[in-house]
C-alpha cells in the first residue's frame, strides 16, 4: 500500500501536487469553455441560422482525436500545459454550447412575456430570467465536459508529460511498477466522480425552486421530454 | 497555413497510399476496431436500455453506471488492462467499450421512458403482451432517439481508436502515434485529417440509417 502512493521523484510531485495539477489542467478549460460558450449559445439563440454552422464547426473539431489536436499545437504552444488546455477547451465548448442553447431555448413563452411585461430589458430578462431557467441543462452540460476533461487529461502524457496523474502511466511502464498505473486510473476517476457529484450540489443550491434529483425522475408527467439537453450531452464523454 | 500545407503534402505523397502502413490498410483496421466495439457497447447497452426503460426502472442506477463508466480515463484504463492482459486486441476493445456503453445505456433508457403512453396503453389494452409492447411500439417510437446514442458513441470510438496504436496495434493512430516520435508532423495531421474525416462519415453513415429505418409516422411527429 505503501508504495501506491510513493510517486518516483521524476515527476516532481507528490501525489497530492499531482492532483493538483491534474485539477488545474482539466478545470480551467471548463472555466474557459463555458465564458467563450456564454456569449456564443446567446449569439446563436438570436441568429438561428448561425446555430446549424455552430453546431457543424464543433462537431468536426470534436472529431479530432485528443494526441493529435495535442501534437498539432506543439508546433505552435511547445509542450506546456497551455497545449493540453487549448483542445481540452473546444471540447468543452462543443458540449456547452447546445446545452445553453438548448436551456435558453426551453423557457417557455409566456415567461418571457411575463418579464417583459414587468418591465424587463433584454438583458435584465436574460440574466435574471432566462439563465436561471437554464441553470439544469447548463449544469448538466458542465457535468460532462467537466467529467470527460477529467479523464482527457491523462493523454497529455505522451506529449513531454503532461499529463499529470496521467505521467504516473508513463513512469508504470519504465519502472514496470502497475501499482502506479492502477493509482493514475482510480485517482482520476475518483476526482471525476467528485466533480460530478459537487456539480449536482451546485445546481441543487442554484436551483432551490426545483425539486432534487431523484425526485423529479419519479414525479415527472409521462410524455414529458427529459432533461432538455441529455441527446445533445451524450455527444461528450471521450 | 501550416497545417494544410502539412495535409496536402501527406495525401500527395504516393508512399502513402500502399503496403502495410498505406491509408487504405490502416483505415481498414481503424473501421475494423471501431465496428467490432460498437458491436460489444451495443451488445451489452441496448439490451439492459431497452428493459429498464421499458420498466422505468433502475434510472438511478444506470445513470451511476454511465458517470462511472464516464469518469474512467479511457487511456490510463488502456495502460492497466495492457499491464494486466499484455499486448492484443481485448486490452483495447475493453477502454473503448467502457466509453461507448454509457451514452447508448442512458440514451436508450431515456429514449424508451419518454415514449407516449397513449399508444403503449392502447397497445395493452388491445391484448399485446409486454414483450410485444416494447419491440413493437416502444422501439420503432424511441428509435430516433437511440440512434442518437448510438451515434455520440461511434464518434467516440471512431476518434478515440487512435489509441490501440499506442499498445503497437494498427489503425489511423499510428501515423499519430509513429509521426509523433519521428517529429513527422506532417504523418501527425494527416492520420488526424483522416480520424476527423471517418467520424464524419459515420455522422453521415448514421443520418441515412435513421432515413431508412425510422417509421415515417414518426418522422412527421418530431
Amino acid at each position: 500500500m505503501n508504495r501506491f502512493f510513493d510517486i518516483p521523484s521524476d515527476l516532481q510531485h507528490d501525489w497530492l501536487g499531482l492532483i493538483g495539477l491534474h485539477l488545474r489542467e482539466a478545470l480551467l478549460p471548463v472555466l474557459g469553455g463555458l465564458l467563450l460558450a456564454l456569449p456564443l449559445a446567446q449569439l446563436c439563440v438570436r441568429l438561428r441560422w448561425l446555430y446549424p454552422p455552430v453546431l457543424w464547426v464543433t462537431t468536426v473539431l470534436y472529431a479530432i482525436p485528443s494526441l493529435a489536436f495535442f501534437v498539432v499545437l506543439i508546433d505552435y504552444t511547445g509542450q506546456t500545459e497551455l497545449t493540453v488546455m487549448i483542445p481540452l477547451t473546444i471540447y468543452s465548448l462543443v458540449v456547452l454550447v447546445p446545452a445553453i442553447v438548448d436551456g435558453v431555448r426551453s423557457v417557455p413563452q409566456e415567461t418571457l412575456a411575463a418579464a417583459t411585461a414587468m418591465g424587463f430589458g433584454p438583458v435584465r430578462r436574460y440574466v435574471l430570467v432566462q439563465l436561471p431557467i437554464a441553470v439544469p441543462a447548463i449544469i448538466a452540460g458542465l457535468r460532462v465536459a467537466t467529467v470527460s476533461s477529467i479523464s482527457l487529461v491523462s493523454v497529455g502524457m505522451l506529449i513531454g508529460n503532461q499529463g499529470a496523474l496521467g505521467n504516473l502511466l508513463h513512469d508504470a511502464q519504465i519502472y514496470n511498477r502497475p501499482e502506479l498505473a492502477w493509482n493514475s486510473v482510480i485517482t482520476s476517476a475518483a476526482l471525476a466522480v467528485l466533480a460530478d457529484a459537487l456539480l449536482v450540489v451546485v445546481r441543487i443550491l442554484l436551483t432551490p425552486w426545483m425539486p432534487s434529483g431523484a425526485r423529479v425522475e419519479k414525479s415527472k408527467p409521462a410524455g414529458v421530454r427529459p432533461e432538455p439537453a441529455v441527446p445533445a450531452l451524450e455527444d461528450a464523454a471521450r | 497555413m501550416n497545417v494544410i500545407n502539412f495535409v496536402s503534402a501527406f495525401f500527395s505523397e504516393s508512399a502513402h497510399w500502399q503496403g502495410y502502413d498505406g491509408i487504405p490498410t490502416r483505415v481498414w483496421e481503424h473501421v475494423q476496431y471501431s465496428l467490432e466495439a460498437l458491436a460489444l457497447a451495443a451488445v451489452i447497452g441496448l439490451p439492459i436500455g431497452l428493459v429498464t426503460g421499458h420498466y422505468g426502472r433502475g434510472g438511478n442506477v444506470l445513470s451511476l453506471v454511465a458517470t462511472a463508466g464516464r469518469a474512467l480515463p479511457t487511456f490510463g484504463l488502456l495502460v492497466v488492462t495492457t499491464i494486466v492482459l499484455g499486448f492484443g486486441m481485448l486490452p483495447v476493445m475493453i477502454p473503448l467499450v467502457v466509453l461507448a456503453v454509457p451514452p447508448i445505456l442512458v440514451t436508450t433508457y431515456e429514449a424508451v421512458r419518454s415514449v407516449d403512453p397513449s399508444p403503449v396503453d392502447a397497445a395493452r389494452g388491445m391484448g399485446m403482451g409486454e414483450s410485444g409492447v416494447l419491440l413493437r411500439v416502444e422501439l420503432p417510437v424511441a428509435l430516433p432517439m437511440i440512434f442518437g446514442g448510438l451515434r455520440s458513441a461511434a464518434i467516440q470510438i471512431v476518434s478515440t481508436a487512435t489509441i490501440a496504436a499506442y499498445v503497437s496495434l494498427g489503425g489511423l493512430g499510428r501515423y499519430i502515434v509513429d509521426g509523433l516520435y519521428q517529429h513527422d508532423y506532417e504523418k501527425v495531421v494527416g492520420g488526424a485529417t483522416l480520424v476527423a474525416g471517418m467520424a464524419l462519415a459515420t455522422l453521415a453513415v448514421f443520418w441515412a440509417a435513421a432515413k431508412v429505418t425510422v417509421s415515417p409516422g414518426v418522422r412527421r411527429s418530431n
